[in-house]
């Protein structure tokens, strides 16, 4: 099949790469641009292991086709950290072990990260349903609910 | 770094820093199974049975290869005949013979120089199949008359129970157990009350969140490397060295980060495959990585059950006799985890007169792989729900008709050996002080309790320690590290030494590199391998104190160890001020070479963990759905050495019994196909499921253990089936005796209630 050349941001950096157009956005972030950082859990929308924001819009990269990034701004957990300097909800999960096997966690972060800039004074309810779409096995989902809200009331503290 | 509010002698071990992991795991950085690639390397897909159970007539793979870029097809034929016993079982699963024994059993695999070319490829493999007849349910495949799985493999031989069971009747039972002590009739007619159920649980799935995953390569010579997301890599180089024929030691196996693993990734599933198509296709590499519905097919899950149980009890809760009697299907191979069920059902309790009998029994499914605590969570589901119906029905306080009953150190088990310490009586009095127990309950909500039991695992173990040229340690373990393992070893080798945590650098290491090592199961990665690991750092402590010693010029046995320094042992020893690790380190080289310490053995020593978990539930009188309102737990960890990762370990135990209590159940159509093969239909719980999982962390120490571990992944997954039952017994006053409880089943069997 043809493969269509693709030119898109992900992460702030412009960057091109030759689609099938069967091919998922997952499937070209990982194995053309060589950034593993999301996940295939799934491959249908249910684990949320490999969520990224699409122009601000959160979505599981596995159900976007990697022709569909065409000029269109891509991010993933490996622009969540700004240089050396960690985001608030990274630290956060590793200080409140938020994550044990951490398969899960690039996925948790992109999708939390969506959440606190929509909403940055979520209830624990509101948390666990904007993050419902993530799956973690590992948890019981305790440790993320309190990182996320962690994260979130150092980030208002800080505004 | 904060100290613990748990009470410690310790500096480091009980406290939470964070784990040495965790930057390149909260960055994408961390490689997991899927994400290692190498040069010239091959992509792979696998063709599988859509039959439960089938002849293969005809495999013609010569559209795939046809196909410009398809490099290799293997079916069976590539792989060496003569294999017995479990290696045998490994190769069929691996991919079948003349006959597709489940849903998913793979048939073929291909190689292609991408992964879409793969599945193209894979799809122009064409099989003919005669279709079999087929069982997936457990009764089913006990009846007389059930169709045959494995024909010619029914084994009554070790039981002494043959009238029950004419061998040409009963096709499917590969295995009988019997076990037990004290007269079970004359313990029934001591009892005020005798009551018995049959309860049935459904297989569920492991769960883990990364699918299988390797990167395999492997020369005409037999000789390969793997890497691969596995709980156990040395098991991963012996199993695949059995189903190639080829020898272990030609294979090196390098762990992945691991995505999560619960018991499934113990074993192999698809592995050979890859290494197969790679020395088929020139040696080039070779990537496989399941799908979901491929790792739900086909690999895990656990068994399904049917379970007998009968109980005396005085009006006093006193335990008088008990009888287990255990159905499972592990697949269409032996190895359901029956006899670990019966060895936990009633280890929780003093029973002078106690019978198990199990059935090993075959059914079209995929075969049945280990998923924490494996087999007790389902004997506690009949146990502790027939337990906590009789406490009811005595009008007895469920907690205490435990603590009544609750064995305790010198105790017999209900399986025989005589407990060492062990923490149930602590756990359970922690468990009647915890707040939880009394907030009120409203209408149609109801509190359960269970109680939970599993051996812990030590298992073969190799560690290696050495001194680094700057005065820090590295460790070299063999253990994957799935929730926190590093963090854990290092703490424990820099309080042996006397140094901080940030000063010790654990790695997980691939099998050239240290001697055998069972895979991180069994509750075991942080009780043996830190275990050796203290015992190799106490070497290196040995040699650091001899090396002193010949600088000072006095006798090795005057020198002491304190605080990361070597000194005089008292003021007869001689005036030295103390030599520190990094000095000792920095002259290593000109005073004798390199100084490491090792540790290989089967690890003795280990400690049983007991759990309480208390939940309340709300059911919803007219959908039937259950909602969890609050939920503890409480368990023995013998000494929490990161207690953030213990916690963890018991929440993530708690909501996984939580989910196959109420949603998780593998779906069989008429057809024997699977109807659920994708995370949207397979309902593992979601954040929005669940409240905040309160825990409890007992410390009675494993005197087995230098710092006292026990082992706390398995146990956390045991009680909260029949805890969540008998909540809902306790909210609508149904007793739910098959699982899942889903929203369906609790309404009819509240109808059932309402209509007399």
């Amino acid at each position: 099949m043809t493969k269509v050349h693709v030119t898109t941001t992900v992460n702030g950096e412009e960057v091109e790469f030759l689609a099938d157009p069967r091919e998922t956005l997952l499937d070209c972030l990982r194995d053309k641009l060589d950034m593993t950082g999301a996940k295939e859990g799934c491959g249908t929308g249910d684990c949320g292991a490999c969520s990224v924001t699409v122009d601000g819009t959160l979505v599981c990269s596995c159900l976007v086709l990697g022709v569909e990034a065409q000029g269109k701004k891509v991010e993933t957990v490996e622009g969540i950290a700004d240089g050396e300097e960690l985001h608030p909800l990274q630290r956060k999960f590793i200080e409140h072990a938020a994550l044990q096997c951490g398969i899960c966690t690039p996925g948790f972060l992109v999708a939390a990260k969506n959440l606190l800039e929509k909403n940055p004074d979520p209830t624990e309810t509101e948390i666990r349903y904007w993050l419902a779409g993530n799956l973690c096995r590992c948890t019981g989902y305790d440790k993320i609910i309190r990182a996320v809200q962690d994260a979130a009331a150092e980030m208002r503290g800080a505004a | 770094m904060p100290k613990d509010e748990l009470k410690s002698e310790y500096k480091l071990v009980g406290t939470r820093p964070d784990r040495p992991d965790g930057l390149d795991k909260v960055t994408g950085r961390a490689r997991y199974g899927a994400d290692f690639s190498m040069p010239g390397m091959l992509f792979a897909a696998v063709v599988r049975s859509p039959h439960a159970h089938a002849k293969i007539l005809k495999i013609d793979a010569s559209k795939a290869l046809a196909l410009e870029g398809v490099k290799a097809v293997v079916t069976r034929a590539d792989f060496p005949d003569g294999l017995t016993g479990e290696d045998w079982n490994l190769q069929e699963n691996t991919i079948a013979n003349d006959t597709a024994l489940y849903d998913g059993h793979a048939v073929a695999a291909v190689a292609a120089t991408s992964a879409l070319l793969a599945r193209d490829a894979a799809k122009l493999i064409e099989v003919e199949y005669q279709v079999l007849p087929h069982v997936t349910d457990v009764d089913e495949a006990f009846a007389p008359g059930a169709p045959a799985v494995r024909p010619g493999s029914a084994d009554h031989s070790v039981s002494s129970r043959e009238v029950d069971l004419p061998d040409n009747v009963r096709h499917n039972v590969v295995r009988e157990i019997e076990f037990g002590h004290g007269d079970v009739e004359a313990g029934f007619a001591e009892a005020d009350l005798v009551r018995e159920g049959t309860y049935k649980t459904e297989a569920t799935h492991q769960g883990y969140i990364e699918p299988h995953a390797c990167v395999g390569q492997m020369g005409a010579d037999g000789r390969g490397e793997m890497w691969v997301c596995t709980q156990g890599q040395w098991f991963i180089r012996k199993f695949c060295a059995a189903v190639l024929g080829i020898e272990a030691s030609g294979l090196r196996v390098t762990a992945s980060e691991i995505g999560g693993g619960f018991g499934g990734k113990t074993t192999i599933f698809m592995e050979p495959l890859a290494l197969a198509l790679s020395r088929k296709a020139g040696g080039r590499p070779v990537k496989l990585v399941m799908t979901r519905s491929e790792v739900l097919r086909a690999t895990g899950p656990t068994a399904s059950a049917s379970m007998d149980v009968k109980i005396g009890m005085k009006k006093d809760g006193t335990l008088t006799a008990a009888r287990a009697v255990f159905r499972m299907q592990g697949g269409a191979f032996p190895g359901s985890p029956v006899d670990l069920a019966l060895t936990c059902a009633f280890a929780s309790y003093k029973l002078p007169n106690v019978e198990h009998i199990g059935y090993d029994i075959l059914a079209n499914r995929p075969k049945c792989a280990a998923y924490r605590a494996p087999g007790a969570p389902m004997g506690a589901f009949a146990v502790e729900s027939l337990i906590d119906e009789m406490a009811r029905e005595l009008g007895l306080d469920p907690l205490d008709v435990r603590l009544k009953n609750a064995v305790a150190e010198g105790d017999k088990s209900s399986y025989g050996p005589t407990y060492n310490r062990i923490g149930l009586v602590e756990v359970l009095e922690a468990t009647k002080a915890h707040p939880n127990l009394s907030v009120p309950l409203g209408p149609n909500q109801g509190r359960g309790v269970a109680t939970g039991f599993w051996f812990n695992h030590g298992g073969e173990t190799s560690v290696s320690v050495s001194v680094t040229e700057d005065g820090t340690a590295t460790v070299s373990i063999g253990t994957p590290d799935i929730g926190g393992l590093r963090a854990s070893i290092a703490l424990m080798v820099a309080e042996t030494f006397g140094i901080g945590y940030d000063d010790v650098r654990v790695n997980v290491v691939e099998t050239g590199a240290l001697g055998f090592n069972e895979p991180s199961h069994g509750s075991r990665a942080t009780f043996a391998s830190g275990k050796a690991a203290v015992t190799s750092a106490q070497s290196c402590i040995k040699q650091m104190c001899q090396r002193a010693a010949d600088k000072w010029g006095i006798d090795a046995e005057a020198v002491e160890w304190v605080d990361g320094a070597a000194q005089p042992a008292g003021p007869n020893a001689g005036k030295f001020p103390p030599m520190t690790m990094k000095e000792i380190a920095e002259t290593m080289g000109a005073t004798g070479g390199p100084i490491s310490g090792h540790n290989e053995t089967t690890m003795d020593g280990v400690g049983a963990s007991f759990g309480t978990h208390v939940v309340d539930v709300e059911v919803d009188p007219e959908t039937g759905r259950t909602t969890i309102l609050r939920y503890l737990v409480v368990q023995d960890a013998g000494k929490a050495v990161h207690p953030s990762y213990v916690e963890g370990q018991y929440q993530g135990g708690a909501v996984q019994g939580i989910g196959w209590a109420l949603n998780e159940e593998y779906v069989y159509g008429k057809d024997g196909r699977l109807q659920n093969p994708i995370f949207l239909d397979y309902r593992v719980p979601v954040a929005s499921d669940l409240p905040m999982i309160d825990t409890v962390i007992v410390e009675v120490p494993n005197p087995g253990h230098p710092y006292g571990v026990r082992g706390v992944g398995e146990t956390g997954i045991t009680p909260p089936l029949p805890a969540v039952a008998n909540a809902i017994a306790d909210a609508v006053g149904v007793r739910m005796k098959h699982l899942p409880m889903n929203p369906p089943k609790v309404l009819a069997a509240i109808k059932a209630k309402a209509n007399g």
